[in-house]
């Protein structure tokens, strides 16, 4: 037995070599995804841009996984945390006990966590005001309706997603009074994310309940409530990353949620021996959320809704409006 | 049986395998070529992943305990005459019981946590399966259709206890709070820093031990006790057991609970080893792979430490890949390790036939 480990570890010690020789080449941020992988159209894809623009920009590469289930994310987090990478962002709430771990195990490597917040000196976090940017897209939602309810289709049954909920009705409540809700949740484990067929279910059977507008905060399974809006005839919000070009004239706008800039400001940051431990906030003010106006939706805002968001929005970032959080949705580990 | 006679044993248990691995290796490599990336160095990123640095091999010993496991649960059943394919559902109940374990006593003595988590996971585990086996045994129901319902049932309860009364306190994933310092399984590479050398530290964990034990008594009570004769006895004719005055209904019953509590105990290297707390979604298939590596194993517990080995080696291997090759997507590995699974168990026969032959002639040859 002692034999063949030797034989072993002398085949590792050229593997070691060979790796670590690799990736100290030059600056090296690496990227993990969540669960929804790199191209959901949404959350995950919206980091994976802002890994690209990194690219483009500065010309380093970076390197990125998609993990498979849960267990991966310490996998991962250890694998490139052990191999001394630069700066690791991990992508999503999942990770905040996983990062937790191995960042305090690993106290020389920076670590960037979005969505979970971690008290450690090697750690940012950094979360979204949600509910800002949710609040706007309420307002679009109330202004547009026409049988006076309208929807809500969450991913995981999470405070992190009730908080989209929350920032939502009130800002449909803003503007109309008398409005009827629906909502759903896909699921309470992480694979609700990742099942745009039973999103598509449930988008339909609110839009047959006389909804004619929803809102889903779900990832990739969003993707089947932007489906099944077009298939009804009625019209869906997106979320995260612009999802106006999915189905042009059935997306009236998207729940910007920027992740493409914290990574890209993350990575820049950490280039330039500027990135800092501790936990940052990104609201309407700070242009970390807000609503999605292109091509593809111009003709669904008009003018005048338009000047009432303006209106809306500098209320809320001056403080006049405050949009009301849940709570836990940001704990920390 | 008679139709194995036709080949020397040494070609059944290891050419027929390195053939079907061999064709399924090609493919996989027409694939990546497909996508534009380089076979062959696809092929040695994966041998190198798995086998090619010390936290590599780590982990490749790692996912092969949980194989080890699931493997033996699927074989122990077989031969009795059942199809298991609740390994799932047991090995999530298995972490239940260990969990509920661990937070029972972890607080007052790690050392009795530890062991109290052990008989835990086999015995909800076996719990598990005892409900199945019993309405196989008494009422016919069979237990392929039962275990893998039990599969949703499991799954579905996991994840309620853990977004509900076991989730951890303030956290919005399905995970259950932290397990007390000090509960856990030994590490290897601290195992190895008492016996004087180093080691890369990895996942790896008393719980491959525990693994290996497993395998050699289930061989044990298999081929070297009265009860495992009976146990086979069953498995083969049920109607010659019963004439031999063997209760079909007692091993039925207890070959399940055996094989449940096995598959429970992969919990152990999961959770008591790595994660240190329970997650909604640890088992990861690997009970249903259980099955793939039962059957390459030839369901001898030496071929299933060997099949759990290559499969661990296939996950370790492919994850490095994803690592590695970004344009290679986590699908892609999945549809290696499914090619794999494929070739060594379902077209177990597209070599068996050319081999038999090759050596039909061979021998007909000398006899003339």
């Amino acid at each position: 037995m002692t034999g063949f480990l030797r034989k072993i570890g002398a085949t590792i010690a050229l593997g070691v070599a060979f790796t670590t020789g690799a990736m100290a080449a030059d600056f090296t941020p690496v990227l993990l995804y969540d669960i929804g992988g790199k191209f959901d159209k949404s959350f995950n894809e919206a980091a994976h841009t802002g890994g690209e623009r990194f690219k483009e920009e500065t010309g380093l590469d970076y390197k990125d996984f998609e993990p498979n289930s849960e267990t991966q994310y310490e996998q991962a987090l250890k694998r490139f945390a052990r191999r001394k990478a630069d700066l690791i962002i991990a992508v999503g709430v999942g990770y905040s006990v996983a990062v937790r771990n191995v960042a305090s195990k690993y106290p020389d490597v920076k670590f960037t966590v979005i969505d979970a917040i971690i008290d450690l000196p090697n750690v940012q976090s950094i979360t979204f005001k949600e509910n800002e940017g949710s609040f706007l897209v309420g307002m679009i939602a109330a202004m547009k309706t026409e049988s006076n309810t309208i929807g809500f289709l969450g991913g995981m049954d999470i405070p992190l997603i009730r908080r989209f909920e929350r920032g939502y009705r009130q800002g449909a409540e803003y503007v109309k009074g008398d409005l009827t809700f629906i909502e759903n949740y896909v699921g309470t484990t992480p694979s609700a994310w990742n099942d745009p067929i039973k999103a598509a279910e449930m988008a339909r059977s609110q839009y047959a309940r006389g909804a004619d507008i929803i809102f889903s905060a779900a990832g990739p399974s969003g993707l089947g409530s932007i489906q099944a809006a077009k298939d009804t005839g009625n019209l869906a919000i997106g979320v995260d990353s612009n999802q106006n070009h999915v189905a042009p004239g059935y997306v009236l706008t998207s729940m910007l949620k920027r992740v493409d800039l914290a990574v890209y400001h993350a990575m820049k940051a950490a280039e330039a021996g500027e990135w800092k431990p501790g936990h940052t906030v990104l609201g309407l003010a700070e242009g970390g959320v807000d609503f999605a106006l292109d091509e593809y939706n111009a003709d669904l805002i008009t003018a005048e809704m338009k000047a009432k968001l303006d209106e809306a929005r500098a209320k809320i970032v001056s403080g006049e409006i405050v949009v009301s959080d849940v709570e836990g949705s940001n704990s920390g580990h | 049986m008679a139709a194995q006679k036709k080949l020397p044993f040494w070609a059944d248990a290891i050419l027929l395998p390195t053939l079907n691995l061999l064709a399924a290796f090609l493919v996989s490599g027409l694939v990546i070529w497909g996508l534009g990336e380089d076979p062959l160095e696809a092929l040695s990123l994966m041998v190198d992943g798995a086998f090619g640095f010390q936290e590599g091999v780590g982990y490749t010993f790692y996912y092969a305990t949980n194989f080890v496991f699931t493997g033996l649960a699927v074989s122990v059943a077989y031969h009795a005459g059942l199809f298991n394919i609740g390994g799932e559902g047991q090995a999530m109940l298995g972490g239940l019981g260990l969990t509920l374990a661990v937070f029972l006593v972890g607080d007052v003595s790690p050392v009795l946590a530890v062991l109290l988590a052990i008989v835990g996971a086999a015995a909800f585990g076996g719990a598990w399966a005892f409900i199945p086996a019993y309405l196989q045994a008494k009422r016919g129901s069979h237990v392929v259709i039962t275990t893998i319902m039990f599969n949703f049932i499991a799954s579905a309860l996991l994840a309620y206890l853990l977004v509900g009364p076991l989730q951890r306190p303030g956290g919005q994933m399905p995970e259950s709070a932290d397990f007390p310092d000090g509960v856990s399984l030994m590490h290897l590479q601290d195992l190895f820093a008492m016996m004087g050398f180093t080691y890369e530290s990895g996942p790896l964990n008393l719980s491959a031990l525990i693994a290996v034990l497993c395998a050699v008594g289930v061989w044990f009570m298999l081929w070297r006790t009265r009860f495992g004769y009976e146990l086979r006895v069953v498995g083969q004719n049920q109607n010659a057991a019963r004439y031999a005055g063997i209760s079909v209904t007692r091993m039925t019953v207890i070959a399940m609970m055996i094989s449940g509590g096995l598959a429970g105990m992969m919990g152990l290297n999961e959770l008591l080893g790595e994660q240190l707390r329970l997650l909604g979604n640890f088992t990861l298939g690997y009970g249903f792979v259980g099955i793939a590596v039962a059957f390459m194993g030839r369901n001898h517990p030496v071929g299933i430490v060997l099949a759990a080995m290559l499969f661990g080696a296939l996950y370790q291997g492919g994850a490095e890949l994803a690592f590695e090759m970004p344009n290679i997507q986590r699908d892609y590995i999945v549809l290696i390790q499914g090619l794999v699974i494929l070739f060594a168990g379902a077209m177990e026969h597209l070599f068996r036939d050319p081999v038999e032959r090759v050596f039909r002639h061979f021998s007909e040859r000398r006899a003339a």
